[in-house]
């Protein structure tokens, strides 16, 4: 196996949540709790999970755009969070993000073009040539520059915001690109789009991709390998097709069966999980997904199931598992 | 309707886009109500400043023979007060005064209240924690009570005034700039560009300023008319200007025993006061309307 490209070790980011007169830590969010993987050069590695599971913070944890509690990032067998001020800087044109929101993440005072050139002016390069690659990036995300790059984002519609956030992600000629819910917030006809593009720009450029989506039609779509998470927790990780094809965690399981099938004939045959994830400022002991949970044993609650081997590259987090001899091929 | 759009669409978009001042600049020549005061407010503007070429009389000058003539009175277009002096020429040389101690503390506020709004919020943490409590002392107190209390520690005279309504508005200004940075700081363009390895002095002066000054100086403009009847208010207490300068607060306060000889004569100061407030305060409705971002 070649060296990843990505690691991540134990990332761990609780946030306090204050209260009272003095501003006192009363209790702690727990966001993302030990999250371990790594991802190859071209990869296309997904995440999936419900709202609120931790998937957004693990983007920004993965960029250093917020510090870790505890946990090692590394970018090209390099420590990201050892890496100074400088350095850092140098890293960032490496590995950048795709915004969710089409509408906050552009800034509304600045045109299409100087939202793509920003970066490059950053980075050194002449007022000219940043807008003329600004440009030419437009142009092969799908808008005409001059109709489009003097323009503002208000003016544009949500997937043509889109194709800008992605402009300005690859302006720099990063090797990785984190996308947190690329598409979540567009027309379906226009997610299509947004992923067809992403799909050809990556082979292009051989770009390698953590594609973050609680869509499991989209994770499907593009992902080789897929990670689930459950409040801030990995609970499985395998191939796209493993996966899909025989999920192991009850919580990808319920997962799969409650994903809408484009198959009338595959009718939903597995109850799909009800009722809301729990409060991740005071998750369950143990297995954090027990209390929603099918077939939950009573050490379940006992301590947290260690990820174990299920099939190639295929890994569990649940004592369902436990007992079934490693089938590593 | 449909077929309309489909059909100006094209030839919109092959104009050039307009700048986002251009676009405030053609929105605001189109809202009437704006124009309307802030040609009031240039009149009373260019009159003030070109007082000493266009009042008639020497405002501090009066004639004992000629107190409180009415409005119409030959020489006396606007009557005289109660010292005979010429009214049309005090309300001239008044308006200095008031512009001036209305719209300075208001400046000051605006540049010292952003730049410590913006530190607080970008910053946050301590900095935020000792900025915003500091300005939370000030607002304890009611915006007059605080003017006339530190007026009164001051002693009267313009510069003074101007000092005294300076500590009343920074505050407002901090908080409203605190705010506004908090908020912008939370969205998704500023990560994108430290994500871009932006350092803090690019991403406030690309990204935060643009965002955040604009609102500043729409709540800044609300603060001139409060700034105005505040001056004339301390003024007419005795704590601002003092006599015998022209000042509108000063002349309401002088006058105002003469209201039952002359009615008219001694509306005149208030009158100038209600307009020119009134006039900002339309202008910066109309500022608010013509800088809103519409999707």
């Amino acid at each position: 196996m070649t060296a990843p490209l990505l690691e991540a070790r134990g990332l761990r980011k609780h946030f306090p949540l204050r209260g009272g007169v003095l501003q006192r830590t009363r209790a702690w969010v727990r966001a993302v709790d030990g999250v371990s993987f790594e991802v190859a050069p071209g990869e296309t590695l997904g995440i999936v999970g419900e709202s609120g599971c931790g998937k957004s913070t693990l983007a920004r944890l993965l960029l250093r755009l917020i510090e870790p509690d505890a946990g090692v990032v590394r970018f090209g067998g390099e420590d990201v969070l050892a890496a100074s001020a400088s350095r850092m800087k140098r890293l960032r044109r490496d590995m950048q993000l795709v915004f969710q929101d089409p509408y906050a993440s552009l800034n509304p005072r600045l045109t299409i073009e100087d939202t793509v050139a920003f970066s490059l002016l950053v980075h050194g390069v002449p007022r000219g040539e940043a807008a003329e690659r600004a440009r030419a990036l437009l142009g092969r995300v799908g808008l005409d520059p001059r109709l489009h790059g003097r323009r503002y984002a208000h003016e544009l519609s949500g997937g043509q915001r889109q194709r800008v956030n992605i402009a300005r992600a690859l302006v720099l000629d990063p090797k990785l690109l984190v996308l947190d819910e690329p598409v979540s917030a567009l027309d379906k006809s226009v997610q299509a789009q947004v992923l067809n593009l992403l799909q050809d720009l990556k082979a292009e450029r051989a770009l390698t991709y953590v594609l973050i989506s609680h869509d499991l039609n989209v994770i499907e779509y593009v992902s080789e390998r897929v990670l689930v998470m459950y409040l801030g927790e990995v609970v499985e990780t395998g191939t796209a097709e493993a996966l899909s094809q025989s999920p192991k965690h009850p919580y990808t399981q319920a997962l799969f069966a409650s994903a809408p099938s484009m198959d009338p004939d595959h009718r939903m045959d597995r109850l799909p999980i009800t009722g809301d994830p729990p409060n991740p400022i005071d998750p369950p002991s143990g297995c954090r997904f027990r209390t929603r949970c099918p077939s939950a044993m009573p050490r379940c609650a006992e301590a947290p199931p260690p990820r174990v081997p299920v099939g190639a590259a295929h890994e569990v987090a649940c004592y369902l598992y436990e007992a079934e001899p490693a089938r590593v091929a | 309707m449909a077929l309309a759009t489909a059909l100006m669409e094209p030839a919109e978009l092959a104009t050039a886009p307009m700048s986002y001042w251009r676009t405030v600049a053609w929105r605001l020549a189109r809202d009437r109500a704006t124009l309307v005061a802030g040609g009031v407010l240039t009149v009373i503007v260019l009159s003030a400043v070109l007082a000493p070429w266009l009042a008639p009389y020497d405002p501090a000058a009066g004639s004992i023979r000629l107190r409180l003539a009415a409005v119409g009175a030959p020489g006396h277009v606007l009557g005289t007060d109660e010292q005979g002096r010429d009214m049309l020429s005090r309300l001239l040389w008044g308006g200095r005064m008031t512009l001036v101690a209305g719209l300075t503390p208001v400046l000051v506020a605006f540049v010292l209240g952003s730049a410590l709004g913006v530190i607080a919020g970008y910053v946050g943490g301590l900095s935020n924690t000792l900025i915003m409590r500091t300005m939370d002392i000030f607002y304890a107190f009611p915006a007059v009570l605080l003017a006339i209390a530190i007026s009164g520690a001051l002693g009267p005279g313009l510069p003074n005034t101007l000092i005294s309504l300076s500590i009343v508005f920074v505050p407002r200004v901090v908080r409203v700039a605190e705010s506004a940075t908090v908020q912008v700081k939370g969205l998704e363009y500023i990560a994108a560009a430290r994500a871009s390895g932006a350092g803090v002095r690019a991403i406030v002066r690309h990204h935060l300023l643009a965002n955040v000054l604009g609102p500043i100086l729409v709540f800044s403009s609300t603060q001139v008319s409060l700034a105005i009847i505040l001056a004339a208010g301390l003024s007419f207490l005795g704590l601002g200007v003092t006599p015998p300068a022209a000042e509108w607060g000063l002349m309401l306060n002088t006058l105002r025993q003469s209201i039952y000889v002359n009615a008219l004569v001694p509306a005149l100061p208030g009158l100038a006061i209600f307009v020119t407030s009134m006039a900002f305060n339309l202008l910066s409705d109309g500022l608010r309307d013509a800088m809103e971002i519409r999707g």
